[in-house]
C-alpha cells in the first residue's frame, strides 16, 4: 500500500483524456488500494480520480460516508463510470486536491444517475444525490480533462439555497 | 521591509482601467497577487496586491500617466502579506432589510461576539429613493461553532432584522 503523488495544476496531464479499463486484474485491484489510500490521506478528500494521480484511466473512487446527515452509496469504486440521467441544478462549493487553495462555486445536476464497473467486473447501477452527486460529477470531469476551474461561476451567485418558500 | 504593497484605486467607472494600471504596473515587472475590483455607487474601486522591487514613489511614476489621464485617485501601502493563506468560510450569511442606521454594525457586532470571522462581504443598496433596502452577504468561519452562530442569528433577528445562514459545505475531490 502507498500513498501516490498527486497531479498538481499547472500539470498539463490533468488535461488529458483518461482511457477505459479493459483488464480487471490484480494490477487493477492493487492500483484500486492505493487509489482509496491517497484520497484518504488528503485532507476533507471524499473522491479522488485516477489521472490525479498520472494514472489515465477511467477509475474514480467517492466516498461522502463520513459527511453526517446526507444520503449516500458507501464507497463508490467506479470503473469506466457512465452518467445516464441528470436532474435539476444547484451551485455549490468546490475544492480539489489537484489545486490547492482555491475554492469555487460550480453548478452540477443536483440528481444522477450512473452505470459503472466495480472492481470484479461487475455492472453497477448508482443513484446519486446532492454532495454525493456533487462529488460524482467532479471526478468524472477529471476523466475527460476536465477542472471545477473550468466550469466556475461568480463567488457573488448565491444560489445555495432550495428555499421552501415558507415564512419561518 | 515587505515587497508586497497594496494599491487602491477609486475613480468614474470608465473603459479600459484595469487593462491600462495593470499593463503599467506588468512594465515595470510587478507581480500581481489578490485583488478586488467592484462598482460601488458608479465609481470604479480597486484593491491590489502588487510585488515589486520598486519604491512607492517609483510605483506612483509608473502609473501616473493612466491615473492622470483617467482621473483616478490612487494609493500604495506597504503590507505585510502573503499569498496561499486562503481560509475556507463554512458558512454564508445573508441580512437583508429596510435600509436603517445601524443595521450593519448591529449584525457585524453580534456576529463578531459569537466568534465569527468574517472572509468576505458584500453589501448593497436596492430599492428606491424614497424606500432603499440594504442587502448584505457575508461569508465567514464559525471559530467558536455552528451554535454559537446560530444564537447570533437569532439575535440579530430579533432585532427586527432578516437574516438567513446556510453552511457551505467544501466538496474536495
Ligand atoms: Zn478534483
Amino acid at each position: 500500500m502507498a500513498v501516490l503523488d498527486i497531479l498538481k495544476y499547472p500539470d498539463e496531464a490533468l488535461k488529458q483524456l483518461s482511457e477505459p479499463v479493459v483488464q480487471f486484474d490484480d494490477e487493477l485491484h492493487s492500483f484500486l488500494v492505493n487509489l482509496e489510500e491517497t484520497m484518504r490521506a488528503g485532507p476533507g478528500g471524499v473522491g479522488i480520480a485516477a489521472p490525479q494521480v498520472g494514472y489515465f484511466k477511467r477509475i474514480a473512487i467517492v466516498d461522502v460516508s463520513s459527511k453526517p446527515k446526507i444520503k449516500h452509496n458507501g464507497c463508490m469504486i467506479l470503473i469506466n463510470p457512465e452518467i445516464k440521467t441528470w436532474d435539476g441544478m444547484k451551485v455549490g462549493r468546490e475544492g480539489c486536491m489537484s489545486v490547492p487553495d482555491y475554492t469555487g462555486n460550480v453548478i452540477r445536476a443536483e440528481k444522477i444517475t450512473l452505470q459503472a464497473y466495480n472492481a470484479r467486473g461487475e455492472q453497477q447501477d448508482y443513484e446519486c444525490t446532492g454532495y454525493e452527486a456533487r462529488a460524482v460529477q467532479h471526478e468524472l470531469d477529471h476523466l475527460d480533462g476536465l477542472l471545477f476551474l473550468d466550469r466556475l461561476v461568480s463567488r457573488r451567485t448565491d444560489l445555495f439555497k432550495r428555499k421552501t418558500y415558507q415564512k419561518k | 521591509m515587505s515587497k508586497w504593497k497594496m494599491l487602491t484605486l477609486v475613480g468614474c467607472d470608465q473603459p479600459g482601467i484595469v487593462a491600462r494600471i495593470t499593463s503599467a504596473l506588468y512594465e515595470t515587472g510587478a507581480q500581481l497577487g489578490e485583488a478586488s475590483m467592484m462598482r460601488l455607487g458608479g465609481n470604479f474601486t480597486i484593491m491590489l496586491m502588487v510585488k515589486s522591487e520598486h519604491t512607492i514613489e517609483q510605483l506612483n511614476q509608473s502609473i501616473e500617466p493612466v491615473v492622470q489621464d483617467m482621473g483616478l485617485a490612487s494609493s500604495f501601502q506597504t503590507i505585510e502579506a502573503s499569498l496561499h493563506q486562503h481560509e475556507i468560510p463554512d458558512s454564508i450569511i445573508t441580512v437583508y432589510g429596510a435600509d436603517r442606521p445601524g443595521i450593519v454594525a448591529k449584525a457585524t457586532t453580534s456576529l463578531l461576539e459569537a466568534g465569527y470571522n468574517i472572509t468576505d462581504l458584500d453589501s448593497d443598496v436596492a430599492g428606491s429613493e424614497a424606500e432603499p433596502i440594504y442587502i448584505m452577504q457575508i461569508e465567514g468561519i464559525a471559530a467558536q461553532g455552528m451554535e454559537a452562530l446560530e444564537q447570533a442569528i437569532e439575535q440579530i433577528k430579533s432585532e427586527g432584522v432578516n437574516v438567513d445562514m446556510t453552511p457551505i459545505d467544501v466538496m474536495i475531490g
